[in-house]
């Protein structure tokens, strides 16, 4: 067998795990490639491609115009002449000039064609705040990809995860949007890039057990969940904590297992609330452990307003305090 | 000097426009496309388009999706179709493009490509079924070398290009074998040339010398806007900008249309990057079934390109030439009323497929959320089939 591993079990930030996956992928596959803006020989704003410029080269790194839907859109071309393109969209903020070309194209292609043509593609998209960021560097659109049929989004949070996430989202045949969470690139995990993990991407994972509540977050904010169910521990308050991990199909019966034990949950996202994933997970679980809730599912997220000033994020972002307050809500009932 | 121009002339309107075929059926000698239709030009085949028998088969061509296109209409006026979008008028610019693509060239149209189809060979009952409401494409794009008609003006322009960086990967590009090396055709219309997204194209097939060749039939109008509003200059003059020579050529001259689509993609192939053309042709229809075309069209206008027919053109011509009779054009009249009684036939005849697939292949790989939804969606449907049982 070909050795197309970058090295064996390491520590690695999650930035970087993302470009040993990467890199992975490329050795093994031929028609892997990277398109996006200044992800050549600069390696990407947040060196994500570092390096694979100069070791594949400009055919299959491609620095591209700026335009996003020529992008997406090229890249749509070039799956179905058989490559496997990734794409980088350089901040969340961007992707919507290639609004058009993921949701009436990327997303619906394989449907249009009757299973005739496969889109094996992955857009990866740096998301979240609470980076001091100017506007339009901060977004969460994930509700607006998880509203559209067609597309898959992976939401890694951690080294091990960002690694794999990124190898087996290239091997789909569906398209598929990696959310990558920004403020937590340089945020280091171990990596075993020898040892496929048994637990499917497309499946939320168990952080932590707990008996009272049950907190479900995703990307950047499931570090905070961890945190918060730290701080309730000192309190004496056992929550369980999930990483939802794939926001594009939900696994439910990972969250409702858990509902069904614990009897509430709070929902952690950055975006806004409204109209946001939360809400479709508040929903589906009043659904199906109505008779297991003790109290009303909870929301932890962006206020239903535009991302404010970078000054101003810390009062937007959900925070340890407003976690614990809703925390603290929820077991009121 | 090569009348593909990346220089944009001090007034806008001289733009000239190429014309092999007078509305008379007058035939003007061109050197430069008369090369490439004979076949002396080299390039990406040497086989001379311009034959009697090949003339008298663009002629049949044209009867042929003529005919089709009108029982389209019929079709959507006995409620057999949800819509049809018709292409008349636009014969020769469908036509022509169609055959002067080679076999293995990739073809990207827009929704109204009847004709286009028609010549490679795609059954006209296929572009029907989308227009029926059964599917939304009706055809394998790998198969055919055809991207599905595509709906969102523009979206497809950019799949051109990508397509197009991939055969430069493969290494089917500039190599010199006529078998091998390919390009793209992408086909968009008037209105849509001002999307963003076909500026984008433009911008990618440039910047990566990509052998796209942009192709658009200027029908004079995006549903109600005129040309006009949608460009300050003749829209062949939109690429040179982007540095893609481009060129104007009458839409409804088969002639011109095929010596500029076969000279533009005989150079994508050969490595020397995009290529531009404007057909200037006429949509002698509304937008669609559901237009009203005299609400903003004046019919001075309509009677004006009646005059410029593009299937009387060609017949004009061939009874110049003294290579078509009556008994030919008898014949095509007939061929065209059986196409168009198969179609109706056809179409009647189409079952509605059963809902559940309305859960097919909305992802390539198993989707728990969309499965269950099957489930229940079957489930629920069931019942109706029990009270039926029962009835």
């Amino acid at each position: 067998m070909t050795e197309t591993r970058s090295g064996h079990a390491t520590t690695l930030p999650i930035a970087k795990a993302i470009t040993a996956g990467l890199r992975d992928a490329m050795r093994a596959d031929d028609h892997v490639m990277l398109m996006g803006e200044d992800i050549g020989r600069l390696g990407g704003v947040f060196r994500v491609t570092d390096g694979l410029f100069d070791e594949f080269g400009a055919l299959r790194v491609v620095d591209t115009p700026l335009g996003e839907a020529g992008i997406v859109g090229t890249a749509v071309g070039l799956a179905m002449r058989g490559y496997r393109p990734v794409v980088e969209i350089q901040f969340d903020g961007f992707v919507f000039p290639a609004f058009n070309q993921i949701t009436t194209q990327v997303a619906k292609m394989h449907y249009r064609t009757g299973g005739r043509v496969t889109l094996p593609m992955v857009i990866r998209i740096p998301h979240g705040g609470g980076i001091g960021a100017v506007e339009h560097h901060s977004e969460s659109p994930e509700a607006l990809f998880a509203h559209t049929a067609g597309l898959r989004i992976l939401a890694p949070a951690s080294a091990q995860d960002a690694y794999w996430m990124t190898r087996q989202a290239i091997e789909s045949e569906d398209p598929v949007i990696m959310l990558e969470p920004k403020k937590r690139y340089w945020i280091k995990g171990d990596v075993d890039p020898d040892h496929r993990p048994e637990l499917s991407p497309w499946q939320a994972r168990v952080l932590r057990e707990g008996t009272d509540a049950t907190l479900l977050a995703w990307g950047p904010s499931v570090p905070l969940a961890l945190e918060s169910a730290g701080a309730a521990e000192e309190d004496g308050t056992s929550l369980e904590v999930i990483d939802l991990r794939s926001l594009a199909p939900l696994d439910l019966p990972t969250v409702t297992d858990s509902v069904r034990r614990t009897g509430r949950l709070v929902i952690v996202h950055e975006a806004p609330v409204t109209g946001g994933l939360g809400g479709e997970i508040a929903a589906r679980v009043a659904e199906e452990c109505f008779y297991h809730l003790e109290a009303p599912v909870t929301r932890v997220g962006g206020y239903s307003t535009p991302y404010p000033p970078a000054r101003t994020e810390h009062a937007y972002l959900p925070d340890l305090d407003r976690v614990l307050d809703a925390v603290d809500r929820v077991l009121q009932h | 000097m090569s009348v593909f121009q990346t220089t944009i002339p001090a007034v806008a309107d001289q733009e000239p426009m190429i014309q092999l075929l007078a509305p008379d059926g007058t035939r003007t000698p061109h050197d430069e496309f008369d090369a490439v239709l004979d076949g002396s030009a080299g390039g990406g085949g040497d086989d001379d388009l311009q034959t009697p028998e090949r003339l008298r088969g663009y002629y049949r061509d044209m009867v042929m999706i003529r005919a089709a296109d009108l029982e389209a209409t019929s079709l959507q006026r006995q409620g057999q179709l949800g819509l049809w979008a018709s292409a008349l008028g636009q014969e020769a610019a469908q036509i022509g493009a169609g055959h002067a693509s080679r076999a293995h060239d990739y073809l990207v149209p827009t929704y109204r490509e009847h004709g286009v189809a028609w010549a490679r060979g795609i059954e006209p009952w296929r572009l029907l079924e989308m227009f029926r409401g059964i599917s939304h494409g009706g055809w394998d794009p790998a198969e055919l070398r055809t991207h599905p008609y595509m709906i969102v003006l523009g979206s497809q322009a950019p799949h051109a290009v990508g397509y197009a960086m991939g055969l430069q990967r493969d290494g089917l590009v500039g190599t010199g074998d006529r078998d091998t090396d390919t390009a793209v055709l992408a086909l968009f219309g008037d209105g849509a040339s001002s999307e963003g997204e076909v500026a984008e194209s433009f911008t990618f097939a440039a910047s990566f010398q990509a052998p796209t060749v942009f192709y658009t039939q200027n029908n004079q109008w995006a549903i109600s806007v005129p040309t006009a509003v949608q460009s300050r200059v003749p829209l062949a003059q939109r690429s040179r900008g982007w540095g893609i020579p481009s060129v104007r050529v009458d839409g409804n001259d088969v002639l011109a249309v095929m010596g500029a689509v076969r000279s533009a993609l005989d150079a994508a192939r050969a490595g020397e990057g995009p290529r531009f053309i404007e057909a200037v042709t006429y949509r002698m229809a509304a937008h669609t079934t559901s237009d009203d075309a005299s609400r903003y069209r004046p019919g001075a206008e309509e009677q004006e390109w009646a005059e410029k027919d593009p299937i009387l053109r060609l017949r004009r011509h061939l009874e110049q030439l003294g290579e078509i009779g009556e008994d030919y054009v008898k014949r095509c009249d007939e061929e065209g009323h059986d196409l168009a009684m198969q179609l109706h036939h056809h179409i009647h005849g189409m079952e509605d497929p059963d809902p559940v697939m309305i859960f097919d292949h909305v992802y390539a790989e198993p989707h728990p959320v969309v499965d269950a939804e099957r489930e229940q969606y079957l489930e629920y449907a069931a019942q109706f089939e029990d009270e039926e049982t029962a009835r």
